[in-house]
């Protein structure tokens, strides 16, 4: 039975950083002098998607959120709410007004379909996600033909999180359409994307909706073994993820003949050990094979040949926690949020220099410019957007004057603006484009596995040349070299790592190609970021 | 130390095979049971690699082909406390290479290599997923420090001396 008032203490891996831990055990200590254990209970949930105010305690019935950000807030919040029912106005959180773009349905906290409970429950009890329609898509899929469902994931448009969006349905009917003994589903939480952090909230705020979509994947293509491959960085979702899974066994929810219904499921958590190209779909299989995690020569694809030579369904964590509201409330529901090429809602990871870093889910289709100023609150520090990076490490760079591009499956190719895996990354006009685009492919030079030559000396190459412009001895030659090594990379690269190297690459290079010739024979870096080598100039003089 | 055997290490040595012994029939293992050897003596020997193999029936070129793969594992031993600083775009553009500079010139040491007295050593990581939090530093495998400052690092560094 819960008390008459219940307070939910946000806790995830961001908000721990803003002391959500030792918040919560100052509040019960609170709760105990004044005697009012008796009457409040104090439970975790997990992400609210947002840190600017503070850690969040949403105080039900009242439905009001409070933003906490030292001990005085809690002081206050316990003397005044809680023992005189009079608000603390200054600590309440206004919610976001949601922006309603053209194309785009507004979706209003309630119509959110990924993050529906986090933040809602707590994510460590089975029981609150049952309550809140958990495992009901699960149990109605388990009443259709696998046909059936297969149909409604294709009607329903979804197409995968993970950054490629192939549609899933399609994917399924692969998987399900090849008469093997044995077959796997591996859900990839590998997010290694920079600047991504969604699968990690979803999974730290909701394990069990991950779960419940691979349960679905398991029963639809005749599945009988799942994997989580996860980050080894991530402990609260590898802790959350296991605790769920346990919970799942108990319930009945997994294991042999689940729900008297003759359907068998287990699944396993696997760590990963810090490798980028892990989150590639085969050299992740090759991972969770205990190898090195280097790719594989496609085709035979996945759903063909994947896991141990079997036929295996690999998707995103936000991918597979949006299929139990498909199954569930179905295609047309589904259809109804979002663009006509690109259905549902999408979890984007807002970061850089916005006053409002986070995770929102706003529908496909939402602007570039909603997501900084409306979601994101602008820039900070009274600075300037210079501009944007979309879709994580391999997205494509856009200037502040063309944010209005609605983000889908369909704005690289319309307006070469890349969905990606959903990051915002906003920079402000204090940081040089040279110097971004070298941290950047720093990243891919570390993180190339070395398999093939294109890739591996490409990325060698290309730091190298910007590490010239970095220190003032740029050419002309050397911005036409770099178009080449990218023309090359793009074609011959074995995987989709060295393939996409290029995109964020000439995409920053075509839109500040006079911040790049501006370097070459200057005595300083125009931005006055670049530390130029004084003895080269000299030399030069 | 590390090469010989000492009291101690057996005792890990103990703890890691009973890990072994409970995962060892499951296909592919050998990441999770290379996770638990770390976390359990801090790096990865080469005593240690050849242990692994052994108990899990592998060539020892394998096992050393995954753990000079994977980023996450060291062969070598590294500070008492490793220091983490994320250079992922994100945090880059908060400014995480200044935090960078300033650990540096407080411990006296380059990226990798431990200070004298073997207490700290300061690494370069990819994001690790708190990019709200930017700058990013984990101390550790679990004392993540969120909007650092330049300024703060000393302070940071100092909780650790004390102990
Ligand atoms: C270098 C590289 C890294 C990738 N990293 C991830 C990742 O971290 N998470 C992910 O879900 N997909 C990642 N992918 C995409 C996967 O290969 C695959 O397309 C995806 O997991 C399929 O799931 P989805 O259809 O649900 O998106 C990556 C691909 C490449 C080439
Ligand atoms: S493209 Fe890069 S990451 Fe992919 S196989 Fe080649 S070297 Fe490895
Ligand atoms: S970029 Fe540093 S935590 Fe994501």
């Amino acid at each position: 039975m819960r008390k008459p008032i219940t307070i939910l203490v946000s806790i995830d891996s961001n908000s721990i950083l803003l002391g959500a831990r030792h918040f919560k055990n100052y509040l019960i200590n609170r709760l105990e002098h004044y005697n009012l254990t008796e009457l409040v209970d104090v439970l975790e949930t997990g992400s609210l998607g947002r840190y600017d105010q503070g850690v969040l305690f949403l105080l039900l019935p009242d439905n009001k959120m409070y933003g906490i950000k030292d001990t005085n807030d809690i002081e206050l919040f316990v003397e005044e709410q809680l023992l005189k029912g009079r608000p603390v106005k200054e600590l309440i959180v206004e919610e976001i007004q949601t922006p309603k773009s053209v194309e785009a349905k507004k979706v209003t906290e309630e119509e959110r379909i990924v993050l529906k409970r986090a933040g809602k429950i707590d994510p460590k009890n089975i029981e609150e996600y049952i309550a809140f329609d958990g495992y009901q898509g699960f149990a109605k899929a388990l009443e259709m033909k696998p046909s059936e469902i297969v149909n409604e994931l294709k009607a329903s448009g979804l197409r995968g999180r993970g950054g490629a969006g192939f549609p899933t349905g399609l994917k399924w009917e692969f998987t399900m359409n090849v008469n093997a003994p044995e077959k796997f589903i591996i859900c990839n939480a590998d997010e290694g994307e920079p600047g991504t952090f969604k699968d990690r909230l979803i999974m730290e705020g909701d394990p069990h909706s991950v779960i419940e979509g691979m349960l679905i994947a398991g029963y639809t293509v005749g599945a009988s073994k799942g994997y989580v491959y996860i980050r080894g960085e991530y402990f609260e979702s590898v802790d959350n993820l296991r605790n769920a899974i346990a919970q799942a066994y108990e319930y009945g929810l997994l294991g042999e003949n689940i729900l008297d219904s003759g359907f068998s499921f287990d699944l396993t958590v696997r760590l990963g050990a810090g490798a980028y190209v892990c989150g590639e779909e085969t050299a992740l299989i090759e991972s969770i094979e205990g190898k090195s995690g280097r790719p594989r020569l496609k085709p035979p694809y996945p759903p063909v040949k994947g896991l141990f030579q079997k036929p295996t369904v690999v998707n995103n964590v936000e991918t597979f926690a949006s299929v139990p509201a498909i199954v569930l409330k179905g295609a047309e529901w589904f259809k109804s949020f979002g663009t006509p090429s690109s259905p549902g809602t999408k979890v984007f990871s807002l970061c850089g220099n916005l006053v409002r870093r986070g995770i929102v889910e706003a529908p496909m289709g939402t602007t570039v410019a909603d997501l900084i100023f409306k979601y994101g609150g602008g820039i900070e520090g009274g600075k300037m957007l210079k501009m944007v990076q979309t879709g994580g490490a391999a997205g494509t760079f856009i200037k502040a004057d063309e944010i209005n591009i609605p983000l889908d499956f369909d704005s690289f190719k319309n307006h070469g603006a890349s969905l990606g895996s959903g990051v915002i990354l906003a920079i402000d006009d204090s940081h040089c484009a040279v110097d971004v685009a070298l941290n950047l492919m720093e990243f891919f030079a570390h993180e190339s596995c070395g398999k093939c030559t294109p890739c591996r000396e490409g990325t060698r190459l290309i730091v190298n040349i910007l590490r010239e412009f970095s220190k003032g001895r740029g050419t002309l030659e050397m911005l036409d070299n770099l178009y080449d090594i990218a023309y090359t990379m793009q074609n011959s690269a074995f995987c989709g790592l060295g393939q996409s190297v290029p995109v964020p690459l000439t995409s920053i290079l075509d839109r500040f190609r006079d911040e790049f010739e501006a370097h070459i024979g200057a005595d300083t870096c125009p931005v006055g970021v670049c530390r130029f080598d004084k003895k080269k100039k000299k030399a030069r003089k | 130390m590390p090469s010989s055997k000492c009291e101690g290490h057996e005792k890990l040595y103990a703890e890691l095979d009973s890990y072994i012994n409970s995962v060892k029939d499951q296909p592919g293992v050998l990441i999770n049971v290379l996770h638990r050897a770390q976390e359990l003596f801090g790096y990865l020997s080469e005593e240690t690699q050849q242990h692994v193999a052994e108990k899990l029936n592998l060539p020892l070129s394998q096992v050393y082909g995954v753990v000079t793969f994977y980023n996450f594992f060291s062969t070598k031993p590294k500070g008492k406390h490793q220091i983490k600083v994320c250079l992922g775009t994100a945090c880059y553009v908060k400014g995480a290479d200044r935090v960078l500079d300033r650990l540096k010139e407080e411990l006296g040491v380059d990226l990798d290599e431990p200070t004298k007295d073997g207490d700290f050593s300061i690494h370069a990581v990819r994001c690790l997923g708190a990019c709200s939090m930017a700058p990013v530093v984990l101390v550790g495998e679990r004392d993540f420090y969120g909007k650092v400052t330049p300024d703060e690092v000393s302070k940071i560094i100092e909780k650790y001396k004390e102990e």
